[in-house]
C-alpha cells in the first residue's frame, strides 16, 4: 500500500469517528424529542425525520454509499422504488372504507 | 473451483462480484423488513385509537437507547475492522472485530431481559397486535444479529482469519461485505427504535 493510501484511510478514520458522535447526538435528541408535548403527526415526523438522517449516515459512509459504484447506487433506487410502494399499500383499505 | 472477480473488479460491473452479490442480497433484505414495517403501518392504522401508544408504553427506552448505542458503536468499530485491514494492520482488526461480536453480544442479552421481563409480566406476542408485530420485528432482527455474528466469528477465529496469510486483499472485501451486512442490521435498528418504542 502506498503512503497515499494511508493517508487516505487515516482521512476516513476521522470521518468514521465524526459519524459516530453525531449517531450518538441524534439518538439522544430522538429520545428527548419523544417526550415533548406534541401532536402524535409531530411526533411521527420528527422520529422520522431524525431516523432518516441516521440511516443516510450510516448508508452514505460506513457502507460508503456516497463514493458508491452507479451499478449499485441503481440497485438501490429501483429497491428504494418499491419499498415505497410496500409503505403505501396500507393507504388502499383507506379508500377501501370511505369509498364503499 | 476460483470464483472469477472476487478481488480484482469487473469490467463491466466496476465492481467484485461478492460487492454487487451483497448489495443485491440487501435490497431483497430491504423488501423483507419493509413488508413487516407496513404490516406495522396497516395494524397501526387499524388499530383502536391510542391502542399502540398504550403498549408501546410497557416497553423499556431506557433498555433500547442503551442498545441503539450499543449498535452504532458494533457499526464503527465494524467499520474500524476493516480499515485496520486496508492499513495492514491485523492486530488491530482482530481486537475490532472482537469488539464488534461484544457488542452484538450486549446487545442480545439487553434483548433478552426485554422478552423475559416481558414473559414476566405475562405479556407474550399473542397479548396484543402491538405485541405481535414488536416481537415479529424485533425478533427477526435478533435473528440477524446472530446471523452476522456467527460470520463475524468465523472471521475472527483463526479458521476464517487465516485467509489473511494466503490472500489478503479477498479477506479484506470479505470483511468489507460482512461490514455491508452488518451496518444494514444497525439500519434497521434506526427506524425499529423510534416506531417501537418512542411513538
Amino acid at each position: 500500500m502506498s503512503g497515499n493510501d494511508q493517508a487516505y484511510i487515516q482521512e476516513h478514520i476521522k470521518v468514521y469517528l465524526t459519524v459516530f458522535g453525531a449517531l450518538a447526538v441524534l439518538t439522544i435528541l430522538t429520545v428527548s424529542a419523544s417526550y415533548l408535548d406534541v401532536s402524535t403527526t409531530e411526533a411521527i415526523f420528527m422520529a422520522l425525520t431524525i431516523a432518516t438522517i441516521k440511516a443516510s449516515l450510516v448508508a452514505g459512509y460506513f457502507m460508503h454509499l456516497i463514493t458508491e459504484k452507479q451499478t449499485i447506487v441503481w440497485i438501490l433506487i429501483l429497491t428504494f422504488f418499491f419499498f415505497l410502494v410496500l409503505m403505501f399499500f396500507p393507504l388502499i383499505t383507506v379508500t377501501d372504507q370511505t369509498g364503499v | 473451483m476460483q470464483i472469477p472477480y472476487i478481488v480484482e473488479e469487473r469490467p463491466d460491473t466496476g465492481l467484485i462480484n461478492s460487492k454487487l452479490g451483497i448489495w443485491v442480497f440487501l435490497a431483497s433484505e430491504v423488501m423483507l423488513f419493509g413488508g413487516l414495517f407496513s404490516a406495522y403501518v396497516f395494524l397501526r392504522m387499524a388499530a383502536p385509537e391510542g391502542d399502540f401508544a398504550y403498549w408501546g408504553s410497557k416497553l423499556s427506552i431506557p433498555m433500547a437507547t442503551f442498545n441503539t448505542l450499543i449498535l452504532i458503536t458494533s457499526s464503527v468499530t465494524m467499520v474500524m475492522a476493516w480499515a485496520s485491514l486496508k492499513l495492514k494492520d491485523f492486530e488491530k482488526y482482530k481486537i475490532y472485530i472482537g469488539a464488534t461480536l461484544l457488542c452484538a453480544l450486549i446487545f442480545l442479552v439487553v434483548k433478552y431481559f426485554e422478552y423475559t421481563g416481558k414473559f414476566h409480566h405475562g405479556i407474550y406476542p399473542s397479548s396484543s397486535t402491538f405485541m405481535g408485530i414488536y416481537f415479529t420485528l424485533t425478533g427477526l432482527h435478533g435473528l440477524h444479529i446472530i446471523g452476522g455474528m456467527i460470520v463475524m466469528g468465523y472471521m475472527w477465529l483463526p479458521i476464517g482469519a487465516k485467509l489473511w496469510d494466503t490472500d489478503p486483499e479477498h479477506f479484506t472485501n470479505l470483511v468489507e461485505n460482512a461490514g455491508l451486512y452488518w451496518h444494514f442490521v444497525d439500519l434497521v435498528w434506526i427506524f425499529l427504535f423510534p416506531i417501537l418504542y418512542l411513538l
